[in-house]
């Protein structure tokens, strides 16, 4: 601890202890722990309380714990534990017999305090802390504190339960190390006694017929298999497991979630995952057991183990497809349809499950959907993957959902009934409709799949949130249809839809939602990025009322949309589908795009169109753009001079995204992957560096990097600090040879750098010239500000000593504010 | 308990429920489909209605060609327009003894009945209810009498004849009873019958039933209502919305313990859902104007337009449609308009709100003021010098037969840039659109009906569990066109019992008691017994006096007195059979006995 620190510290300590103080809050009470963690784990916790023996001083008043905040008492007995972790200072503070004070039957334990699920808290995680030696668990065995955890595990507070549990945990595991005698006895009876009390405790819990404390028990030992893998745990399995597998001859299975939990966690353990121990029966019979809603969760977890016996994953796979089989069955002529999803031998189970009532129909659905949707792009998924049923099955809830599916039973009649209209399976069902596309299917599943699309889009029923959804589900499937063999970019039927499409497209763009509209822009900037090139589709749009519309909603009352619109028109115009409409009534009236970009640039209220506006400039510099390619520099400059006006952080950055990319095209960059990369000196002939430094003069370039960097937003001031980086290594020989790093210009430059440095920004830089640039690039320590930088914004107010001035600050022990007061 | 069934419509009721003593009509709707049938009446010549070919049967027979006329394979009939009323010859309407309006469309027929049929009772309705009906009903009359017509058409209805017709003609039902529009002084003197009444207003019938309106939520003034005697409860269920709309929101609460609730007015396009299509008439409305369209409306002069004119209110400038004139022409347009403004008690909580700031609760009032909305009586006059296009233009009447829409349709069918979208959910927008075929006019098909869909009505039903519900039969199964959705229909228990037009229902449900009131010296005088913990019995001789369906218990006259020894010895006599019958009072009469005790008092 730094002497100042040390200082202080007894003052804190006072007004910790004092009840009259105002208790500082939790937040600094946790960095004041996290300081003490970290003195603990660096040193000798014995000799930070020798050193400061104020802290033993401020233990001492948990002895009378109705006097503190429980705040306080809570953190002097985590303070206590972290201490105490140690084993030579947990004998220290044994000897002064403060520990059993504080943890035992004397401290707050029972006390008036305890009702705080705080102090509870607090004294867990203590315990929890000290809990690291021999020690601690001797200590732990006379103290009874085993017994009040088991009890705590049922608290009223989720955190104190859940924290119990763990504590349990760790004792365990701990109790296990202790004999460190190699591999440990296989029975039980031989275990430790602390072990062999909370593995007793367990068992009975397992036991009960309350479900809470089958919970409890199950929760401890699945947070056990999944942190502790040592061999020890494979007997205690052993042993346990008879008492688990009883759970599933009850009726209802207790306890359900949690047994799934606990089921999966063994199975993931690498100590556990043979088949000696009889695991995957009882993985097979729970999946038998549990009701639909309850295996589908364990059945994905199986099916995402690395290694599982084949005909377990065919289980768990069926029981994964059952809603869906059901309501595939539902929908079809024939029972039992060929190349049905999975088995059918279930099904009308899970039509049961589905039927009872709309909310358990719902979400049952959305769940198996989300798996589905989770499994399917992993490599151990099941192979062959059924794409064919699952595309006919999220087609058919679809359809089920818009009312437009004809059900062929009185399941399906049903299903009907619960689903039309449901919004929440619509947008599940088009999620999943959406990842299916990376896979194949029948040429009439395809043409089905942009059906119901083409429905979806064009309903006036479809909400803002579904359409949104659909948007996004289409621009998947039009992706990954194939392209046809005789050239052009999409397949016939692909571009037929996009044909349909496009004429429903205006009528979203007028939406009065304007989420609605939002989402319409968003897939029409996407499907122009993709597609713009492609002669049958930008006929169509060019037809179509798209261009124009978009334009007027450049001027749409909600700034998302606007933003949207900006993006749309840069894509739309980036592709020449931006015909200005020769209209006779204005003539000359309108102006071009660029300009009108522009305008919003300066003039927009809010913040998310000028950051549009920024990369679509960058973009079209990217791109060259006729507009922009007609005159680069002036376009960069007038970009400039507006982006560095903007009070919004991200404009700039991008600014500096601008003028980097217009840095590379000036340069000569040849597409190089990293733009910060050294090149060689011989690489840049001084008499063409210094010629290609005079258009970033021109366009004040560096009046806006060096303004940039002295932002008082750290990533503007990063990525400006990269781009001066990347200048000067590309005018590093340049310099060498000139060498001139003083003269008049660069004197001025620099006390006006210093001056912006300080905060002083009024006062242009001026027109420059390239050699006062580049020996002032030399000049600046722009590693150590990128350094500096690259500290999180909050290093310096983040020490110890700042957080102690603070605590103390906010008691009014520093004094300096006392007068005041009054 | 009965009910009469008039009118086969299940939005536009007419049904007479007859409960103790009392005959009550609930609503009196007019079903104006019939007017499908006939050619639209044009407020200006048109030569290609007056030009259309008359119809001639397969034979060749053409004697019917001045009364029907054939418009691209329809056949209409070329006459003043008429409507199916309600059945008059069910029940004998002179026996009714008060109507409860429920809201205004659903008062169309009063006039035909209140005027036709001996009608001597009371007209139960809302103030607003009364206004805005009193508005339609002057649209009505107005858009049919300003073009005469000196043609009636009656030939088609003969029986033989109709049979030969093409379809619809020939399924048209009850033709004969098709009546033709009333006069404005029939409606003066129908509307005179009525009484005005206020939300949770009890009202007592004859003593023998209390009727109590309810807010129903869907148009200003609408109501539901509560038929109760003191241990019967028969709920009316007409025209209701859970939709925060501008009216007053729907009173649930007080449906509760229904022993029968009878539902009408559930919306018309169960799978439409209102957001969408406001949604999808603001998109539209702004794509037809941009390319220079204009946009017909054809609606009613109140209810839907005041929601449709505040979602434009907020739609028009985000949508660049500032400069683009919108104009409502009907002969009550100005009236509507200012109605709508006054009823603030009758409104959503927010528009009341509005009222105390105080600024018009509709924000139509701003339209106009900075002229977006200008309002005519009709497009004669003022509205020719101001027409100015593309404009949107929101006029009556819905079914396209009269009223200025007419004129429009033939003024903008003929350009694909316009378009039509039909709003109101009452008419079917194909027939409507048949006389005038072929059009090249975009047609959109946007039904706003914000009233109870078939998942409201579930909720509502398990929320205010009545016994027993009843309905029109086109409630209790999918409709037709889409009968696999069992969700289009009422699922409650016990099935709902459905009527259809011209049937008796018995409800199925028996009165058991009746209050009698005890007059206090007699109650004095009674001297209760328990006869187990909590009970107690008294006998009670009494003189039962009914008046006014108010039973009411008063001591009996003092004895006579006693004139002879026989006498007291009969009545010694009967002495001990009242012990023996004493304790029967409160079961089953043991009838031999009964008999016999009647036998051995001969002079009684």
């Amino acid at each position: 601890m730094d002497p100042e620190c040390s200082q202080l510290l007894p003052a804190l300590c006072a007004v910790l202890a004092d009840p009259r103080q105002p208790v500082a809050d939790d937040t600094c009470l946790e960095k004041l722990l996290d300081w003490f963690k970290t003195i603990a784990d660096a040193g000798s916790s014995l000799l930070l309380l020798q050193e400061n023996p104020c802290l033993v001083t401020l233990l001492c008043p948990v002895l009378k714990p109705q006097d503190l905040s429980p705040r306080v008492l809570a953190f002097l007995l985590r303070l206590a534990g972290i201490l105490a972790a140690q084993e030579d200072c947990f004998q220290h503070l044994q000897q002064g017999d403060l520990l059993p004070r504080l943890f035992g039957e004397a401290g707050p334990l029972g006390g008036a305090a305890w009702t705080a699920p705080t102090v509870r808290s607090g004294w867990i995680q203590g315990l929890c802390s000290l809990t690291q030696h021999p020690s601690a668990l001797c200590f732990l065995a006379h103290s009874g504190a085993v017994d009040t955890i088991f009890s705590l595990q049922g608290d009223s507070s989720l955190f104190v339960a859940s924290a119990a549990g763990q504590l349990l945990v760790h004792i365990l595991g701990l109790s296990m190390q202790a004999p460190a005698e190699g591999h440990p006895s296989l029975q039980p009876a031989h275990w430790p006694a602390c072990a062999q009390k909370i593995v007793g405790h367990i068992e009975e819990s397992l036991r009960a017929t309350a479900t809470p404390q089958v919970t409890q028990a199950l929760n401890v030992l699945t947070t056990m298999f999944s942190h502790c893998h040592d061999p020890w745990t494979q007997v205690l399995w052993v042993h346990l497991s008879p008492l688990v597998a009883c759970l599933l001859e009850k009726d209802p299975v207790p306890a359900a979630h949690s047994l799934v939990d606990l089921l999966l966690s063994v199975a993931r353990s690498p100590v556990l995952s043979s088949s000696s121990c009889g695991l995957w029966d009882t993985l097979a019979q729970t999946l038998s057991r549990l009701r639909a809603s309850q295996a589908g969760p364990l059945a994905l977890g199986i099916l995402k183990l690395q290694e599982c016996p084949k005909a377990l994953r065919a289980q768990a796979f069926a029981v994964l497809l059952q809603p869906l089989t059901c309501v595939l069955e539902a929908t079809t002529q024939a029972p039992g349809l060929p190349g049905s999803v999975g088995g059918t031998a279930d099904a009308p189970l899970t039509a049961g499950m589905l039927l009872p009532s709309k909310a358990a129909c719902v979400g049952l659905l959305c769940q198996t959907l989300a798996h589905l949707e989770l499994l399917q792009p992993l490599p151990q998924r099941p192979s062959p993957w059924p794409w064919a049923p699952l595309l006919s099955a999220a087609v058919t809830i679809l359809r089920l959902c818009n009312g437009s599916a004809t059900p062929t039973s009185d399941t399906g009649t049903h299903l009907c009934a619960f689903l039309a209209g449901c919004v929440r399976v619509q947008r599940a069902a088009l999620d999943f409709l959406g990842t299916l596309s990376q896979g194949t299917g029948p040429q009439e599943l395809v043409t089905q799949v942009f059906a119901i699309l083409l429905e979806y889009l064009t309903s006036p029923d479809s909400s803002p949130t579904v359409l949104k959804k659909a948007f996004q589900a289409t621009l998947q499937w039009l992706q990954s249809s194939p392209k046809p063999s005789g050239g052009g970019d999409l397949e016939p039927h692909a571009q037929l839809f996009l044909r349909e499409l496009l004429p429903v497209l205006p009528k979203r763009l007028c939406s009065p939602c304007w989420d609605v509209r939002d989402s319409g822009l968003e897939f029409l900037t996407q499907t122009v990025r993709r597609w713009g090139g492609q002669a049958g589709f930008r006929h169509a749009l060019l037809a179509s009322e798209v261009p124009e519309l978009t334009e007027q909603l450049l001027r749409d009352p909600e700034s998302y949309v606007r933003a949207s619109a900006v993006a749309a028109m840069g894509q739309l115009s980036s592709r020449g589908l931006h015909i200005i409409p020769a209209s006779p009534g204005h003539p000359g009236a309108q102006q071009s795009l660029l300009e009108e970009l522009l305008h919003i640039l300066s003039t927009d209220s809010e913040g998310f169109p000028r950051r549009a506006v920024m990369q679509v400039f960058t973009q079209w510099l990217r791109d060259s753009h006729a507009d922009v390619a007609a005159d680069t520099e002036h376009f960069v400059a007038r970009v400039l001079r507006v982006a560095s006006q903007d009070l919004d952080w991200e404009v700039r950055a991008q600014g500096l995204e601008l003028a980097l990319v217009f840095l590379e095209q000036t340069l000569g960059q040849p597409s190089s992957s990293c733009p910060y990369a050294m090149t060689p000196p011989a690489a840049a002939p001084p008499s063409l560096v210094a010629q290609a430094l005079q258009p970033f003069c021109r366009v004040q370039l560096f009046d806006f990097a060096f303004r940039a960097l002295f932002d008082c937003d750290r990533p503007v001031a990063q990525k400006s600090c990269d781009l001066l980086l990347f200048l000067r290594a590309k005018t590093a020989s340049y310099s060498d040879q000139q060498g001139s790093s003083s003269g008049p210009d660069v004197a001025s430059l620099e006390a006006a750098l210093q001056r912006w440095q300080a905060g002083d920004q009024g006062q242009p830089l001026g027109d420059l010239e390239p050699e006062a640039v580049v020996a002032v690039l030399r000049s600046l320590d722009l590693e150590g500000l990128r350094g500096a930088l690259a500290e999180s914004s909050d290093h310096a107010e983040q020490s110890p000593l700042s957080l102690l001035q603070d605590m103390l600050a906010t008691a009014g022990i520093l004094g300096e504010n006392e007068a005041d007061c009054y | 308990m009965k009910l009469y069934c008039l009118s086969g419509h299940p939005t536009l009721p007419c049904n007479v429920l007859k409960f103790k003593s009392t005959t009550i009509m609930l609503d009196c709707g007019l079903d104006m489909t019939s007017t499908l049938n006939f050619l639209p009446l044009p407020l200006v010549q048109s030569p290609r209605l007056s030009n259309l070919p008359g119809w001639s049967l397969k034979d060749g027979n053409a004697f019917l060609d001045k009364e029907l006329k054939e418009c691209s394979g329809h056949v209409f009939v070329d006459s003043v327009p008429e409507f199916c009323l309600p059945e008059t010859e069910l029940i004998d309407l002179s026996t009714v003894d008060v109507i409860l309006i429920s809201n205004y469309h659903c008062m169309m027929a009063l006039p035909y009945i209140t005027e036709h049929t001996g009608f001597t009772g009371t007209v139960y309705a809302t103030e607003p209810t009364v206004q805005i009906g009193r508005l339609l009903m002057e649209e009505l009359v107005n858009f049919i009498e300003r073009v005469p017509k000196a043609q009636s058409a009656s030939l088609w209805k003969n029986k033989d004849i109709q049979r030969l017709l093409p379809s619809p003609l020939k399924d048209a039902v009850e033709v004969s009873t098709w009546r033709r529009c009333y006069t404005m002084q029939e409606v003066n003197s129908a509307l005179s019958k009525i009484q005005l009444v206020g939300y949770s207003q009890k009202i007592e019938l004859f003593g023998a039933v209390q009727v109590t309106p309810l807010s129903s939520g869907y148009a200003l003034g609408s109501s539901n209502w509560i038929i109760q005697s003191h241990y019967e409860k028969v709920s009316y269920v007409s025209g209701s919305s859970l939709l925060t709309t501008h009216p007053q929101p729907m009173d649930q609460a007080s449906l509760k313990n229904s022993d029968v609730l009878v539902l009408t007015g559930l919306t018309q396009i169960p799978t439409a859902n209102p957001d969408g299509m406001v949604g999808e008439f603001c998109s539209n409305l702004a794509l037809t104007v941009r390319n220079g369209g204009n946009v017909l409306v054809p609606c009613y002069p109140s209810g839907v337009i005041y929601d449709l004119l505040e979602c434009l209110y907020q739609y028009i400038d985000s949508a660049g449609l500032s400069n683009i004139p919108f104009y409502f022409i009907s002969p009550v347009a100005n009236s509507s308009l200012e109605f709508s403004q006054i009823f603030a008690e009758w409104l959503c909580h927010n528009k009341q709100t509005k009222v105390y700031l105080p600024e018009p609760p509709f924000p139509h009032a701003e339209l106009i003021q900075t002229n977006k909305l200008k309002h005519y009586p009709s497009l004669h006059g003022d509205f020719s010098s101001d027409f100015r296009q593309p404009c949107v233009v929101f006029t009556g009447h819905p079914s396209l037969r009269f009223g200025d829409v007419v004129h429009f349709m033939e003024l903008w069918g003929k350009s694909s840039l316009n378009t039509v979208i039909f709003t109101e959910p009452d008419f079917s927008y194909l027939e409507a659109l048949a006389p005038y075929q072929p059009l090249a006019m975009k047609c959109i098909y946007c039904p706003i009906d914000t009233r109870l869909n078939f998942i409201q009505v579930s909720k509502l039903l398990k929320e205010v569990q009545p016994l027993h519900v009843v309905c029109p039969e086109q409630y209790t199964q999918p409709p037709p066109a889409q009968s696999h959705r069992m969700d289009l229909m009422i699922d409650c228990q016990p099935p709902a019992m459905s009527y259809r037009r011209a049937e008796v229902l018995a409800l199925p449900f028996k009165r058991r008691y009746e209050k009698i009131e005890i007059m206090p010296e007699l109650a004095d005088s009674l001297v209760p017994m328990e006869i187990k913990p909590g009970i107690s019995l008294a006998t009670v001789s009494a003189v039962l006096h009914t008046k006014d369906n108010k039973h009411v218990l008063q001591p009996p006259p003092r004895p006579a007195q006693p004139a002879g020894g026989k006498k007291r010895k009969r009545g010694s006599d009967d002495i001990p059979d009242c012990k023996v019958l004493k304790p029967l009072l409160s079961g089953s009469i043991p009838v031999e006995q009964f008999v016999q005790a009647l036998e051995k008092a001969p002079d009684h």
